[in-house]
């Protein structure tokens, strides 16, 4: 039935609407931050910390809703570490990918994150994220924390905790924008997450894929 | 603004029959004035308008000391007041006071007038010990331009409220001349607009200094020394406390809309934002060298040389002030004007040096965190000496950070005994012959001075650079004109990156996260362009074969 059809659902609606606001709201923060860093001059310091506040607002709200999302749909499963394949995709990084062997792991609705990536996000998740979150309030409300007698040492810890955060997320950044073009093609990866839709050739889908890793979670409608 | 119709009186002085004569002099006046106004006299010579002097404040931990400029500080404008007074006195509220033995508790010796009078003609002689000139006289000395005395019972018939007139007739003119010594108080307070002082402007609220610097029996709000002005950061309502110095008293500690800028009040006065220019309306004296007195001119009389001050960019020559920056009798000057401040932690104390205080000369000022500003010639392998030093750092919690203005300078000391000296310069008294500015002879005019002072001289004396700090607290600007967040939140040109001990957000930086961070991403990047060159180059061997 599949090689009739060599479309696959791969990314739901607010797959891909949780994707690109992150996305946006990640590379804005970013650029804001490292302009109050001092690294370069764009908007100007006032601007940039006005910006940077409300970016930072606004991507509490959308956490707040993803992890909603994420509980109640079972999509959290996706992020579950899995050992199995990871040494396929590895291999497949450093070796298998130049000698134009096909992409050791399938995605499919039910299973749409590789080891690799698996690893990735989550620890973007429960490390990066949190520690820019709260070093980030830390930091908004220092004055409120001092006049508690909280950190009486000043800001400085919490400023570079903060800043070693951002460089960590640039960087993942970098790599994943980079790692969107290992798919089929190179902008296949790219498509899917716009559309949803992934195209694939009737043999490979016709291939056994490797055993998918664990549980089918439960899917909502799109 | 709704402005008020002026205050009036219910006491017309030019009625008082006590004052229907002619007064010869200030004495006169006085003991005229305390006819009715019994007590007046005695509220004022518990004044340090009067005295000159007060013990040192308990918070320095040291209060057998006493200070002030009847007490002997010493600072690096015209250096002491002992030996020299009937110069320095002329802004002293009394009369006579000529040397040491003025009689501190003759009530007639009060000036009322220099403080009461509203016709604006008053004035006391600058060389007179504090009396007015009672015939006409030359003055500056030699130019030729000759001085009326005032009409006393005139003045006297006119007398209320003090004013910023009144008030600057002293302050706008200390170190010697107007806008010499503070860098925010000079005669266009007199009558302000909002871009000189906002509150005192004379189209809005037109503030007299009174208003903040409240007076209860004479005594009169504001920081002397290490004596604070006012230590209450809070909202103070007006007859709860005699102070309402503080920005606060009136304006709160949260005065922003905007909850970021109420989060710096803690740290930061409303001064350093709001007073964002040293000397915003006329210049102001920022080196002062004494070593280089001396010189003349071809007619023998003290060389006086005079130039345009540096003024900041696009400020047409004609209207960029002239400054005096050599004097023969004072030595070697550098003026600011509209400049840009430094700054300092400050919890309100100040500690001033009085003579006869041992100063240490035994390191350089590179090795004493010294600073050079923007207008001195310091030369920092060699000593400096702080001659006040503000107290305060960031963990201090009563210490903000504030603008100030650093006068520095070069002025005479004993190298043996480590004393400044008090030199005298002025041509009075029983020594008068060897004043500095009589007979031009250092040696002779420190020994005077120094004997007279009751300190020991070793008979050797050389020069050595100082600094005296002046926190900045007038001439606040409009607040379009305030400073800006990257003023100071600035990598490279942060107004405070002379202050340190703290981070402060966009100014500091840790370099070896910095380092490390960009390797980071640069390694990122590295990886990335060979993982995917190498993929093409694959790519391209794969697809020709």
């Amino acid at each position: 039935m599949l090689i009739m059809n060599p479309r696959v659902r791969i990314y739901n609606r607010f797959n891909r609407f949780w994707h690109w606001s992150q996305a946006l709201l990640i590379i804005l923060l970013v650029v804001t931050g490292f302009e109050i860093h001092g690294s370069f001059s764009l908007l100007g310091f006032e601007r940039a910390v006005g910006l940077h506040n409300w970016l930072a607002g606004a991507f509490g709200v959308l956490v707040a809703f993803a992890i909603f999302w994420h509980l109640t749909t079972g999509q959290w499963q996706h992020y579950t570490p899995t050992r199995q394949h990871l040494r396929q995709m590895t291999g497949f990084y450093l070796r298998g990918i130049f000698r134009g062997e096909p992409h050791p792991f399938k995605k499919t609705e039910i299973a749409k994150l590789n080891p690799l990536q698996r690893l990735t996000y989550l620890s973007l998740k429960l490390l990066i994220f949190p520690i820019q979150g709260l070093t980030g309030l830390a930091y908004y409300y220092y004055n409120d924390l001092a006049a508690r007698g909280h950190l009486p040492n000043g800001v400085g810890k919490i400023a570079l905790l903060h800043t070693a955060g951002a460089f960590v997320l640039l960087a993942f950044l970098i790599a994943h924008v980079y790692l969107t073009t290992t798919g089929e093609t190179p902008t296949a990866n790219l498509k899917a997450m716009i559309t949803g839709w992934e195209n694939r050739p009737a043999e490979a889908v016709a291939a056994p894929a490797p055993a998918p890793p664990p549980p089918p979670p439960a899917t909502e409608n799109d | 603004m709704q402005c008020l119709p002026p205050r009036q009186s219910t006491a017309n002085h030019a009625r008082f029959k006590e004052l229907q004569r002619h007064f010869s002099t200030g004495p006169e006046v006085t003991a005229a004035c305390l006819g009715c106004h019994t007590e007046a006299a005695q509220q004022v010579m518990q004044t340090t308008h009067w005295t000159w002097r007060a013990r040192a404040n308990s918070h320095t931990g040291d209060t057998n000391r006493w200070i002030g400029k009847g007490a002997g500080v010493i600072n690096n404008f015209c250096l002491a007041i002992d030996s020299n007074e009937p110069r320095c006195t002329s802004c002293h509220a009394g009369y006579g006071w000529e040397d040491r033995s003025f009689d501190f508790t003759d009530e007639q010796r009060v000036d009322c007038l220099v403080c009461h009078d509203t016709t604006g003609t008053y004035h006391k002689f600058p060389t007179d010990a504090g009396h007015p000139n009672y015939v006409v006289k030359e003055w500056p000395k030699g130019s030729g331009q000759q001085v009326p005395p005032p009409d006393l019972g005139h003045v006297a018939r006119h007398v209320g409220r003090t004013s910023r007139a009144t008030c600057g007739s002293c302050h706008f003119y200390g170190g010697g001349a107007e806008g010499v010594k503070h860098g925010m108080l000079d005669a266009s307070l007199t009558t302000p607009d909002r871009t000189v002082d906002v509150h005192m402007d004379i189209h809005g609220a037109n503030l007299s200094c009174t208003e903040c610097h409240t007076t209860v029996n004479h005594q009169i709000a504001g920081r002397y020394y290490d004596h604070p002005a006012c230590e209450d950061r809070r909202f103070v309502m007006r007859g709860m406390s005699q102070s309402v110095l503080g920005c606060e008293s009136c304006h709160g500690a949260a005065p922003h809309a905007q909850a970021k800028l109420n989060d710096h009040t803690d740290k930061v006065s409303c001064q350093t934002c709001h007073i964002p220019q040293l000397a915003p309306s006329k210049p102001t004296k920022m080196w002062w060298d004494w070593s280089q007195a001396g010189r003349f001119d071809a007619d023998q009389k003290p060389l006086v040389e005079t130039a345009r001050v540096a003024a900041p960019v696009a400020t047409p020559e004609a209207e960029t002030p002239k400054v005096v920056v050599y004097d023969g009798m004072k030595g070697e000057f550098l003026w600011a004007w509209k400049a840009t401040p430094e700054y300092a932690w400050f919890n309100n104390h100040l500690r001033q040096t009085v003579a006869g205080e041992p100063i240490d000369d035994s390191r350089s000022g590179a090795q004493t965190g010294a600073t050079r500003g923007a207008f001195d010639h310091f030369d920092l392998s060699k000593p400096v000496v702080r001659i006040n030093e503000l107290k305060g750092d960031y963990h201090d919690a009563q210490a903000r950070i504030w603008p100030v203005k650093v006068h520095r300078g070069i002025q005479p000391y004993d190298p043996v005994n480590k004393l400044l000296i008090v030199p005298k310069l002025f041509p009075s008294g029983t020594n008068a012959g060897n004043a500095y500015w009589k007979a031009y002879r250092w040696p002779e005019a420190i020994r005077a001075g120094m004997e007279y002072a009751g300190l020991p001289y070793s008979g050797r004396y050389e020069w050595i650079q100082t600094t005296m700090h002046w926190p900045l607290s007038h001439m606040v600007a409009p607040k379009e004109q305030s400073l800006r967040c990257a003023d100071c939140h600035h990598p490279t040109a942060s107004r405070l990156a002379g202050l340190e001990g703290f981070y402060m957000p966009a100014r500091d930086r840790s370099r070896v996260l910095d380092w490390l961070g960009w390797l980071l991403i640069g390694s990122t990047l590295g990886a990335v362009t060979v993982h995917g060159g190498l993929r093409y180059f694959c790519w391209r061997k794969r697809c020709s074969l």
